[in-house]
C-alpha cells in the first residue's frame, strides 16, 4: 500500500480540540460474546475520527454504542461510561430520542425511507417538531439538501421517491436526512462501502465540508479514506483499541507493530 | 389395467434413465467432452420415452371406449336397436353392467351377449395399448439414444421439455378459470333471458321460490337481489370491522414487540383459528353468539332478532382475523431491518418507527391480506346460514336477519332441482355477481397498491 498519502484535512486542527465524546472502559457483549473489551477513547469535537480495523473487530458495535442503537439488539449488553459533553448518555434519566437527536447516523448500505425524497428529509424534523411550520419545513429540507450537496440534483423531484435516487445519492439523501436535525455529532459506519469512486469522492468532499460544524466519526475500511478525510485515527483489533492518535502519526509512524502491520496490509 | 401401463412406463423411464446415463458415461470415458452432464442425457431419454407413451395412452384411451360402444351398439338385434338418446343411454348401462359383472334385473340374453363382446374387446384393446405403447416407448427410446452423442445438447434440449410441462400446467389453470367464467356467464344469459337484468341488479323484492311455477317463470318480479347484495355488504362490514383492527394489531404486535418465545406460541394459536371448520363457527354464532347479543339487546331496550347480522358478522370476523393477521405478519416482517434502523437512527421510537416507515413500506401486502379477508367474509356461507337467517331483508339494521349472496346460492341450489327453471338459473347470475365483485375488488386493490406503493429494496 502506498504510504505516501497526502493526508490534507489535518493540517488545520488545533492540537487541543475540547473533547466531545469520551469513553471509559467500555464492554460490550452480545449474549456471552465479549466483542468489545475496556474501550477508552477521546473524541474531538467538530473535528473527523476514523475507526479502522478488520473485519469483525468491534468498530460497529463501538460506534452504535454512541448513540445507544445496541439498545435495539436484545442480547447486547454495555458496560463502562459514554460522556457526551460530559453527559453520561447510558443514565437513566437520559432519553434516548433526545440523545439520538445530537447524534446522527448515516449506515453502511444507504437506507431511504421509501418515502418521497421531502418526506425522507422532514422525517426527522417532524419527530421532534422542530418545525413551526410548513415554510420551516421546507427551508429545513432544502438546506439538509443543500449541505449535502444534493439538492441541484434533486430540487425538480422533491416528490419522487427516495428510493429512485442513485446509490450516491440515496447515501447522501440520507446524510442530509442525518443533519436535518441539526446534531451536534454524525456517526457513519463505512458509508462508501456500497458506493463507486466518483460517489465515494462525492461524500468525503461533503465530509470534509461538514466537519466544520459538526463532530464526525466515521468508520472505514479504506486506509486512503481514513488518511484523506479524518485528523485522528482510531485502530481496533479483535475488540481491542490497539492505538489512537492523529492521523498522520498512525499512517506515518505507529507506535503499535499490530497498527503498522495492518496499514501495510499485512493483515485484515 | 391402467395402472399396468403406467407401470411399464416407470420402469421404462427408469431403464431409459440408466441407459442414457452410462452411454454418456461411456462418451467420456473414451476422452470426449460431454456438452452436457451425463445426467442430462438420461433425463432426454426419459422425456423420448415416456412423452409418446403417454401421448398413446391419453389418445388411444378417450378414443376407446367411444367406438366400442358404437360399436357394441351396432352389434345389437334390429329389435333392441336404441330409438332416441334416453335409450341409448339405457341400453348402454345395460352394456356396462353386464361387462363389468353387476346385472341388476334381467338382462335380455341379446343384450347380455353384446355386453359380454363389448367386455372381451375392451380386454383385447387395453392390451393392444399396452403392447403399442411398448413400442412407442421403444422407438422413442431408439430414437433418442441414436441422437446421443458428446456434443449433443442435451441441458439445452431438456430444458425446453421443462419449460413446456410447466407452461402446459400454467394453460390448464387457466383454460379451468376461463371455462368456470364462460359456463358461469352462459348460464346467466339463460337466466337474463327470462328475468330482465335490471329488475335482478336493482330489484327490491327477493323471494325466488314463488317463482316456481311454470305458469309465472320470471313473471313474479321476485328476483330483485339488492336485498342479498345489501346483506352481504353489511356482514362483510361487521365482519371486517373486527377482523381489520384485532388482525393488523395483533400482527405488529407479533412482528415487532412480542419476544420470540410469545411469538413462537401465539402465532401458531392464531393460526389454529383458520383451521377450525366453519360449521363449527356456524354453530357458536347461532347458539352462543346470537342469542347472547338478543339479551344484551333485550337488556338494552332493543328489539334484536334470535338471527342477526351482528352475530353472524362477529362470528365471520374472528374466522378471518388470521388472514389478516398471518399475512400482514409476514410482509411487516419481510420490511428491511435496516429501515427501521434509520428511523432509530433519527431518534423516532418504535410506534412512531411502526406508523411512519414500516407499515407504509409494507402496506402493499397489507392491502392484499384485507382484500384476501374481504374475499373470505363475502364467499363464506355456512356462519351466515346458521346466524344470520334466510330471510331477504332490505335493512341496514346490523340487528335484524338478513341473508347473503353465498347463501341464497346455497338455498337455491340444494335438494332437487329443475336446471332451467328461472329459480335454479338465478343461482348462477349471483354467483356471476360475486365473481365480478371480486374480480372488481382485486382490480381497486391492484390500483391502491400500485398508485401508494412505496418501494424499497
Ligand atoms: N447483533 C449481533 N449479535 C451478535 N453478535 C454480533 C452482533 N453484531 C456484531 N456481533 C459480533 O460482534 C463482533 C464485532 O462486530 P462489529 O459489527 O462491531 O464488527 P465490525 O468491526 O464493524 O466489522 P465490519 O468491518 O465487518 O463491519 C463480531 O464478532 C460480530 O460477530
Ligand atoms: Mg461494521
Amino acid at each position: 500500500m502506498d504510504l505516501s498519502l497526502s493526508p490534507i484535512a489535518h493540517v488545520d486542527v488545533p492540537p487541543d480540540t475540547r473533547t466531545k465524546i469520551r469513553a471509559s472502559g467500555v464492554n460490550v457483549f452480545y449474549g456471552d460474546k465479549h466483542a468489545l473489551k475496556d474501550v477508552s477513547i477521546a473524541i474531538p469535537e467538530k473535528a473527523v475520527m476514523a475507526f479502522i480495523g478488520p473485519s469483525g473487530c468491534g468498530k460497529s458495535t463501538f460506534l452504535r454504542c454512541i448513540n445507544r442503537m445496541n439498545d435495539t439488539i436484545d442480547i447486547a449488553r454495555i458496560t463502562g461510561n459514554i460522556d457526551i459533553d460530559g453527559q453520561d448518555i447510558y443514565t437513566p434519566s437520559l432519553d434516548v430520542v433526545q440523545l439520538r437527536a445530537r447524534v446522527g447516523m448515516v449506515f453502511q448500505k444507504p437506507n431511504p425511507f421509501p418515502k418521497s425524497i421531502f418526506e425522507n428529509i422532514a422525517y426527522g424534523p417532524r419527530i421532534h417538531g422542530i418545525a413551526k411550520d410548513k415554510t420551516e419545513l421546507e427551508e429545513i429540507v432544502v438546506g439538509s439538501l443543500k449541505r449535502a450537496g444534493l439538492f441541484e440534483e434533486v430540487k425538480d423531484r422533491l416528490d419522487d421517491s427516495g428510493t429512485s435516487l442513485s446509490g450516491g445519492q440515496q447515501q447522501r439523501l440520507c446524510i442530509a436526512r442525518a443533519i436535518a436535525v441539526s446534531p451536534e455529532i454524525i456517526l457513519m459506519d463505512e458509508p462508501c462501502s456500497a458506493l463507486d469512486p466518483i460517489a465515494s469522492a462525492k461524500i468525503e468532499e461533503l465530509i470534509t465540508e461538514l466537519r466544520q460544524n459538526f463532530t464526525i466519526v466515521i468508520v472505514t475500511h479504506s486506509m486512503q479514506q481514513a488518511a484523506r478525510v479524518s485528523q485522528r485515527t482510531a485502530f481496533f483489533h479483535l475488540g481491542i483499541l490497539v492505538e489512537e492518535g492523529a492521523t498522520d502519526d498512525i499512517f506515518t509512524n505507529p507506535r503499535e507493530p499490530r497498527t503498522q502491520d495492518y496499514i501495510t496490509g499485512r493483515f485484515g | 389395467m391402467a395402472w399396468i401401463y403406467f407401470l411399464v412406463v416407470a420402469v421404462f423411464a427408469v431403464l431409459g434413465f440408466y441407459a442414457g446415463r452410462s452411454r454418456a458415461h461411456a462418451f467420456r470415458e473414451n476422452g470426449h467432452n460431454l456438452h452436457s452432464l451425463p445426467g442430462y442425457h438420461g433425463y432426454f431419454v426419459i422425456l423420448a420415452i415416456i412423452v409418446p407413451m403417454l401421448v398413446l395412452f391419453a389418445i388411444w384411451s378417450t378414443a376407446e371406449t367411444r367406438l366400442l360402444e358404437t360399436q357394441a351398439l351396432h352389434s345389437l338385434p334390429a329389435a333392441f336397436q336404441p330409438t332416441d338418446d334416453l335409450s341409448r343411454a339405457t341400453r348402454l348401462r345395460e352394456i356396462h353392467n353386464v361387462a363389468s359383472g353387476q346385472t341388476f334385473g334381467e338382462v335380455p340374453p341379446e343384450v347380455r351377449s353384446v355386453g359380454e363382446a363389448f367386455a372381451h374387446n375392451l380386454t383385447l384393446s387395453h392390451w393392444a395399448k399396452l403392447v403399442l405403447g411398448m413400442a412407442f416407448g421403444a422407438f422413442g427410446y431408439l430414437w433418442a439414444t441414436r441422437r446421443l452423442s458428446p456434443h449433443f445438447r442435451a441441458r439445452n434440449t431438456v430444458e425446453r421439455a421443462v419449460k413446456l410441462i410447466l407452461l402446459a400446467c400454467s394453460i390448464v389453470a387457466v383454460l379451468t378459470t376461463v371455462g368456470i367464467v364462460f359456463s358461469v356467464l352462459f348460464e346467466t344469459f339463460r337466466f337474463f333471458a327470462r328475468v330482465p337484468w335490471w329488475e335482478f341488479l336493482f330489484g327490491f323484492q327477493w323471494s325466488p321460490q314463488t317463482a316456481i311455477r311454470a305458469d309465472q317463470v320470471g313473471s313474479s318480479g321476485a328476483f330483485g337481489a339488492v336485498p342479498l347484495f345489501v346483506g352481504t355488504t353489511l356482514i362483510m362490514v361487521i365482519a371486517m370491522c373486527v377482523a381489520g383492527p384485532i388482525g393488523l394489531f395483533s400482527a405488529i404486535y407479533m412482528a415487532e414487540y412480542a419476544s420470540p418465545r410469545v411469538r413462537s406460541i401465539a402465532k401458531p394459536v392464531l393460526e389454529v383459528l383458520a383451521g377450525v371448520p366453519t360449521v363449527v363457527f356456524g354453530f357458536f354464532a347461532a347458539l352462543t353468539v346470537a342469542p347472547l347479543i338478543r339479551s344484551a339487546g333485550e337488556a338494552l331496550g332493543l328489539d334484536v332478532a334470535s338471527e342477526s347480522a351482528l352475530a353472524a358478522g362477529l362470528v365471520m370476523g374472528v374466522m378471518i382475523i388470521p388472514f389478516v393477521s398471518s399475512l400482514s405478519d409476514d410482509v411487516i416482517n419481510a420490511v428491511p431491518q435496516s429501515l427501521r434502523d434509520g428511523s432509530y437512527g433519527m431518534g423516532a421510537t418504535k410506534s412512531e418507527t411502526i406508523k411512519k416507515v414500516v407499515l407504509p413500506a409494507a402496506l402493499p401486502g397489507i392491502v392484499s391480506a384485507f382484500m384476501l379477508a374481504i374475499s373470505r367474509a363475502v364467499g363464506e356461507t355456512m356462519i351466515v346460514v346458521m346466524a344470520a337467517g334466510l330471510s331477504a331483508n332490505l335493512t341496514f339494521n346490523p340487528l335484524e336477519a338478513v341473508t347473503t349472496v353465498t347463501v341464497q346460492i346455497k338455498t337455491l341450489l340444494t335438494g332437487d332441482q329443475e336446471f332451467d327453471s328461472a329459480k335454479t338459473l338465478s343461482a348462477f347470475a349471483l354467483g356471476f355477481v360475486l365473481f365480478f365483485f371480486t374480480l372488481a375488488m382485486n382490480f381497486v386493490a391492484l390500483q391502491v397498491v400500485r398508485r401508494y406503493r412505496e418501494q424499497y429494496d
